[in-house]
């Protein structure tokens, strides 16, 4: 392992392949999981590589050392997330991809992706994005700074890293329903980062070009230590049950308001008791 | 019998209505124990007795809120290695589900989120993909730790049990946290809980920098403001009030929506609302398509006009 402080930041972002939520979304299968057809990087992934990519502008840029690393998990198709992130500007990407991955739920995923962030050697920062937009439980980023015994900074509306005597550290700001507040930690760090953060870039021509050259890894369970046993669905701590489509809210009353339609809705609300 | 714990953190000046719709499930499938993080005051620990709590714990250290998560986290694996509940259930805010997402790491516990509905054998209930599909899920390795929304059951009345015992829980400083090392205080508004309230008056873009006919229709109902992600960025309205993917989710009995376009990110905050009322200009606004009354028409002149009857019918 390098000496971080010396080699500049090296910086992760966790990115998640997820159905695109324009289209309508399916659980199927024996396992009822989430049919994976049609999906892209996670739109609120890209609030996490934004963040990162800004923090490496603000500190000199490449020429100095710093990196941004996209890692996915996922199936074969996943490998897209991450080379969207090598357009968008990540200077390498990295793909967990074993069929044993298969099912894997909050513990499963936050066990394998650790185990990528130790076999990367010397990460600095470990950005995520707030919740994934198909599990949507925002576990995985708590779990993460659990199993790698580092601080925890989740749910950044702002996020800045400093150094000083050569360390690094951060600073940022969560918003609460009761309080905003201030948080510091010492770098190495898990931040998770919400979608007020920032304005996330678009891929441009140059960056697409680029993205061709930049370096893409392909890892196995075996090659970051993990058995299949503790992950997918043979190592998940729960388990669905059973999985039914929602009927749809069926369309109400329609009407054109002809000045008395603020009448209407009272109306309405009392026939519903709900005066 | 079974004891359910339920993580009660910070109440403030008095238990929440979340807090106590967690005691009732608590009560339901056995009893209540509770581990408790805050100032306990008289008042607290006694209504605590008179809802059936027997015990409950605290850290041995008061200052492990000042640690992001870690602190409590650990405080909460080390309540459920010395009381071996048979379940743990905590409200559903971010906080909540990180501190779930941490103690089941270090109990190897599986944990699940959004809870409506939690059976005797602790099989959960919940919607996902956004409100799409609705499944049963279930905790199969460890102590279930199970994040409940709001307003999924009706709070019982309390009893008249006895005070608590009150049982200190030691349980180890994270060595690597991060620290809160500011506050700010937001200012109250005075009016109900987003995720609690039964009525809520949203304001998205069409407000156009003026939420007042939304907060005085939200007042005559006794309800909650809330809004689109395209008014709170607009800075018309606090973040905190942002309902959808990335604000709250809410499934109050009543939604009325005024000038939200109805875009997916934010049906997935409320579209399991009771009843949902939507005023728009534009006919072809997706928020139709899940209104049960809709009004297609403009919110400046329509909600006035509904705050001035509801203020006329109750006097
Ligand atoms: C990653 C991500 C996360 C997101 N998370 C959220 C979220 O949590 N919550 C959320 O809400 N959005 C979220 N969004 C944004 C969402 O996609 C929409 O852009 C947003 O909901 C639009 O807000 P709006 O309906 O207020 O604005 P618009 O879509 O602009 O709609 C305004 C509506 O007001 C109507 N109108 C205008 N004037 C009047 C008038 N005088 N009277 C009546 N009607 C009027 C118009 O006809 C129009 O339908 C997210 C987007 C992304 C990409
Ligand atoms: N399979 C995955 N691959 C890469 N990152 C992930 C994966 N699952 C979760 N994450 C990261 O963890 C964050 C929170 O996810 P979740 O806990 O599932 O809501 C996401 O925004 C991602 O940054």
């Amino acid at each position: 392992m390098e000496d971080a402080s010396q080699a500049g930041l090296d910086i992760v972002v966790l990115v998640k392949h997820v159905p695109d939520a324009q289209f309508d979304r399916h659980i199927s299968g024996e396992d009822r999981t989430t049919v994976r057809e049609e999906s892209i990087l996670s739109e609120l992934d890209e609030y996490a590589l934004e963040a990162a990519l800004q923090i490496v502008e603000a500190h000199g840029g490449e020429a100095a050392g710093h990196r941004v690393t996209a890692v996915t998990m996922g199936p074969p198709a996943a490998a897209s997330a991450v080379k969207k992130a090598l357009q968008i500007g990540a200077h390498a990407g990295v793909h967990l991809s074993d069929e044993a991955l298969a099912g894997s739920d909050a513990a499963g995923t936050s066990r394998a992706l650790a185990a990528v962030v130790r076999h990367l050697g010397a990460v600095d920062l470990v950005l995520t994005g707030m919740a994934s937009t198909d599990g949507e439980t925002s576990l995985v980023p708590a779990q993460l700074a659990e199993r790698l015994d580092l601080p925890q900074v989740t749910f950044a509306s702002s996020l800045e890293v400093q150094q000083q005597d050569g360390s690094w550290s951060l600073t940022a700001r969560r918003d609460g329903d009761v309080y905003s507040e201030t948080v510091e930690a010492t770098l190495p760090a898990v931040v998770s980062v919400t979608d007020q953060i920032n304005e996330p870039r678009y891929p441009n021509f140059k960056g697409i070009m680029a993205a061709k050259k930049k370096p893409l890894t392909t890892l196995s369970l075996e090659d970051v230590g993990v058995d299949a046993s503790e992950v997918g669905l043979a190592g998940a701590w729960t388990r669905v049950l059973t999985a039914d489509p929602r009927p749809p809210r069926s369309q109400g009353t329609i009407i054109s308001d002809e000045g008395d339609a603020g009448i209407r809705i009272v109306d309405f609300l009392a026939a519903q008791k709900l005066l | 019998m079974a004891t359910v714990l339920v993580l009660i953190d910070q109440p403030g000046e008095g238990l929440h209505k979340s807090h106590r719709e967690l005691l009732t499930i608590a009560s339901g499938l056995g009893g209540a124990a509770v581990a408790f993080l805050g100032d306990l005051n008289e008042a607290v620990a006694q209504e605590l007795g008179a809802r059936g709590v027997r015990t409950i714990y605290r850290p041995s250290s008061a200052d492990v809120g000042e640690f992001l998560v870690a602190g409590k986290a650990a405080f909460l694996a080390a309540t459920v290695r010395a009381s071996s509940p048979s379940a743990v259930l905590l409200g559903n805010s971010f906080e909540a589900k990180e501190i779930a997402a941490r103690a089941g790491v270090q109990l190897t516990s599986g944990v699940i989120t959004d809870a409506v509905a939690i059976g005797e054998d602790f099989s959960v209930t919940k919607s996902v993909l956004a409100g799409s599909y609705a499944v049963e899920a279930k905790v199969i390795t460890g102590t279930p730790l199970i994040t409940v929304k709001a307003n999924t059951v009706d709070v019982a009345p309390a009893g008249d049990g006895g005070a608590p015992e009150v049982v200190t829980v030691d349980s180890a400083m994270p060595a690597r946290a991060a620290r809160i090392t500011g506050r700010t205080a937001k200012a109250a508004s005075g009016r109900p809980e987003l995720t609690e309230a039964r009525v809520i008056v949203a304001g998205g873009r069409g407000v156009d920098g003026d939420f007042t006919p939304v907060e005085e229709l939200a007042d005559a109902l006794g309800g909650a403001v809330g809004a689109s992600r395209a008014a709170t960025d607009a800075g018309w309205i606090e973040h905190s009030a942002q309902i959808g993917q990335t604000g709250k989710t809410v499934s109050p009995q009543l939604y009325i929506s005024a000038g939200i376009s109805g875009a997916i990110q934010q049906k997935a905050g409320m579209q399991t609302a009771k009843v949902i009322i939507a005023v728009n200009k534009d006919a072809d606004s997706p928020v139709f398509e899940i209104a049960d009354f809709g009004v297609v028409g403009d919110l400046f002149k329509v909600l006035p006009q509904a705050t001035a009857e509801i203020i006329k019918r109750r006097s």
